[in-house]
């Protein structure tokens, strides 16, 4: 029953069965004089499971959208909660947990650790206190294998293409079994052909898995292949 | 994959993490050798002044000679019938004298006054000691061609009247044969021959024969030290002229401590030198253990009013007195050395600093993925901190290997340094025979410096202490950056 909290879109339910509930977030930036309204009263619903595309224009607040999901900042006001558990009042330590086990994150930029090998760095993605190193190993050789890229795993991100290193990025996002991937402008930095190899792994991956996925990009041609696709533009959150 | 990244971390960035590791090493190498050098001083200072005062003397007495003052004047001969000058056998005129003097600069104390010092509360051991010099003076004249001259004609007397025309320079001027002169000293101190636990002998050790005893007193045994045993080429049951008689060297010591000479060249029983030196009842030298080292400066004021007109110094005072180029090195090494070596110490903890800092800025975009990625801020801060500690360890090493070689180095060239107790040179009678009793209270100790397990431990703590300085600085840095730093597209 989620009588208890009220939702303010309505054709959307939100509770612990939805991987994302927002309410009335704003993200305010301060800087000097000037202030920001990255986020104006978000409200938004993100059920398990689903493949939700986000654009709009440069500085619309996709990125910081993207940040209130991945536990990477806490909102000005409003709620966010990952499943049942709220992030917005959370510690920077009940923060860094969740991203460790629940969010899978891929950047534009790839953000490979340069002086480590594709398997070192898709060890990275484990927590302190995680599995034995044997089984770590066999799940990276297993992440590397679902990306195509087992050969690789000795080398440097400079000794791999754009594509392949983004590949190596999704599986360190994803050998920690994430209920949640997502991905700010994975292709922004690629070209055609590779760009729609690495939708084409990130479309699999999703449907494979059942994890959520939510894609920033402005590209049409990669949202025309989600779900459901959200605009948002000053701050503001729009359904398309 | 900790000591993977940082293996990796620190190889990716090799001249950073060389100069960390070299101003590390450089500082570490410094401290190292000063500290060494400073240890080293410090033992040659406590040999110098352990040879000359004793081991465990802590306060010694003396009294300063007044300029003029008798005794303290330079050395006279006065030959009189009791010389021997034997002249007729040959056309040569040979001379020999041997005078027992105060040493030059000194001046006596009563020797009631070591009951005295005994009295005082909290004196552990007090002895007396007489600290003379032996003069002889030694050589012939060429034949006169008048009889007038030095053949025992009965200037008798001691009479100190140099140039006055009874003594062997008139002789010389007057135009005879070949001459020629020789004067030779030596230091003499007469000690106590039951009370040794301080005072010289306290110091030394038997190289053969035997120390004084008791029933030595009043008799003519002799111990000598075996630096001048070997000059003079004596062992024991040879015999020596002291003041004109015959003693029999009963022993040889040797310091202690080091390479260094003991206090005086020979030591005879106190009641004898006095009686010799025509001194009875007065001693030069009290040497002084405290109970205590908390007590030294409370028994020296007692001592001090308890005889106003003695000289009560301290070991700390003696320290001092110390010159030398022992002195000088201990002075560089106190005052330059430490300066130079915390300045060099500052500015590599400083350089370590702002290199983790300024890298830690360059990673921001990494250090923001791996906090995205689920990394905590404890992680992050140990792996920053990690890298610096194992930088500054490699520093320390290099530190570390560079300061002990540098101390072997010194070790076995084994620069000499010279000492000299001030208060035993510094007499205001500057007329005796060139300089003979100064290069006898004059010590050169070869530097050695103790090569401990202290000094590794050092090394290793200043390089974990940079490490760690630059670590907590960068890893702070590091633990400030947000994680959304990670979005930030790719510049
Ligand atoms: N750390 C920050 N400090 C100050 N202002 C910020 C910060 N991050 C974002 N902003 C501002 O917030 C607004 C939204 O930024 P955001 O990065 O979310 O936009 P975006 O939609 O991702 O744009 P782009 O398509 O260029 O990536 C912009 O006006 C931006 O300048
Ligand atoms: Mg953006």
């Amino acid at each position: 029953m989620t009588t208890t909290i009220p939702t303010p879109l309505a054709t959307t339910t939100g509770g612990p069965d939805a991987a994302f509930t927002l309410t009335g977030v704003t993200k305010t930036y301060r800087q000097k004089k000037r202030t920001v309204e990255a986020l104006r009263g978000v409200d938004l619903v993100i059920p398990r499971g689903q493949l939700v595309a986000v654009q709009g224009p440069t500085g619309g607040g996709k990125s910081t959208l993207l940040q209130m999901l991945g536990a990477l900042d806490r909102p000005t006001s409003g709620s966010v909660k990952l499943g049942a558990q709220e992030l917005a009042t959370a510690s920077d330590g009940a923060l860094a947990r969740a991203r460790a086990t629940e969010i899978g994150f891929v950047f534009q930029g790839f953000n490979l650790i340069p002086t480590l090998s594709a398997a070192e760095n898709v060890e990275t993605a484990f927590a302190d206190s995680s599995l034995p190193r044997d089984a770590r190993r066999t799940r990276v050789a297993a992440a590397l294998e679902s990306v195509g890229l087992a050969e690789r795993a000795e080398h440097l991100p400079s000794e791999l293409s754009g594509g392949q290193q983004q590949r190596v990025a999704i599986a360190r996002a994803l050998v920690k079994e994430p209920r949640v991937l997502l991905a700010d402008e994975p292709t922004g930095a690629l070209d055609e052909v590779t760009r729609d190899e690495i939708m084409t792994l990130l479309e699999g991956v999703w449907r494979e898995r059942g994890l959520t996925l939510v894609i920033v990009t402005h590209d049409s041609a990669v949202a025309r292949r989600a779900e459901r696709r959200l605009y948002i533009k000053a701050g503001q959150v729009s359904e398309r | 994959m900790f000591f993977t990244y940082l293996r990796r971390e620190l190889g990716n960035r090799k001249k950073q993490s060389i100069i960390i590791a070299m101003g590390m090493a450089l500082a570490i190498a410094l401290v190292i050798i000063v500290n060494g050098v400073s240890a080293g001083v410090k033992s040659a200072q406590s040999t110098a002044l352990s040879s000359v005062y004793g081991v465990g003397t802590d306060i010694t007495v003396t009294k300063t000679a007044t300029a003029g003052g008798a005794g303290a004047g330079g050395q006279q001969f006065a030959f009189g019938s009791g010389d021997s000058a034997s002249g007729s056998s040959s056309s040569k005129t040979k001379l020999s004298q041997s005078t027992l003097q105060l040493a030059m600069g000194t001046s006596s104390l009563k020797e009631s006054s070591l009951a005295t010092v005994e009295a005082v509360e909290g004196v552990k051991a007090a002895t007396a000691t007489l600290s003379l010099t032996n003069s002889s003076f030694s050589g012939s004249i060429g034949a006169a061609p008048s009889s007038g001259g030095t053949s025992g004609s009965g200037t008798t007397g001691k009479a100190p009247t140099t140039g006055s025309g009874t003594d062997s320079s008139s002789s010389t001027s007057t135009g005879t044969g070949p001459s020629s002169f020789s004067v030779d000293s030596f230091t003499v101190t007469g000690i106590s021959t039951t009370d040794t636990s301080v005072g010289p002998m306290s110091a030394t050790t038997l190289d053969s024969g035997r120390y004084l005893k008791a029933s030595d007193d009043g008799t003519k045994n002799v111990v000598l030290d075996s630096t001048y045993a070997t000059t003079e080429k004596k062992t024991v049951g040879d015999t020596l002229t002291i003041g004109g008689k015959k003693f029999i060297v009963v022993g040889i010591v040797s310091s202690s401590s080091s390479s260094s000479a003991t206090a005086s060249d020979t030591y005879i029983p106190l009641d004898t030198a006095q009686s010799l030196a025509d001194l009875d009842g007065k001693v030069t030298d009290i040497s002084v253990s405290a109970d205590s080292a908390s007590d030294v400066t409370s028994i020296q004021t007692a001592i001090e009013k308890a005889l106003p007109s003695a000289t009560v110094s301290t070991e700390a005072d003696l320290a001092s007195s110390i010159s030398g180029s022992l002195s000088t090195v201990s002075n560089l090494v106190s005052n330059l050395g430490k300066w130079l070596s915390l300045i060099v110490l500052a500015a590599a903890f400083a350089i370590a600093v702002l290199f983790t800092v300024s890298g830690v800025s360059r990673r921001t975009r990494e250090f923001g993925t791996l906090k995205a990625i689920g990394w905590s801020n404890g992680r992050i801060v140990r792996q920053v901190a990690g890298e610096s500690v194992v930088n500054g360890l490699i520093g320390g090493a290099i530190g570390a290997a560079v300061g002990v070689a540098g101390i072997i180095i010194v070790n076995v060239i084994a620069p000499t340094l010279s000492t000299a107790a001030a208060a035993s040179t510094s007499g205001p009678g500057a007329g005796g025979p060139g300089g003979a009793s100064t290069a006898s209270t004059t010590t050169d100790i070869a530097l050695q410096i103790p090569l401990t397990a202290g000094i590794i431990l050092i090394a290793a703590g200043l390089a974990v202490l940079g490490g760690l300085l630059a670590g907590a600085f960068g890893g702070w840095r590091a633990s400030r950056l947000r994680p959304a730093e990670a979005l930030r597209s790719v510049a």
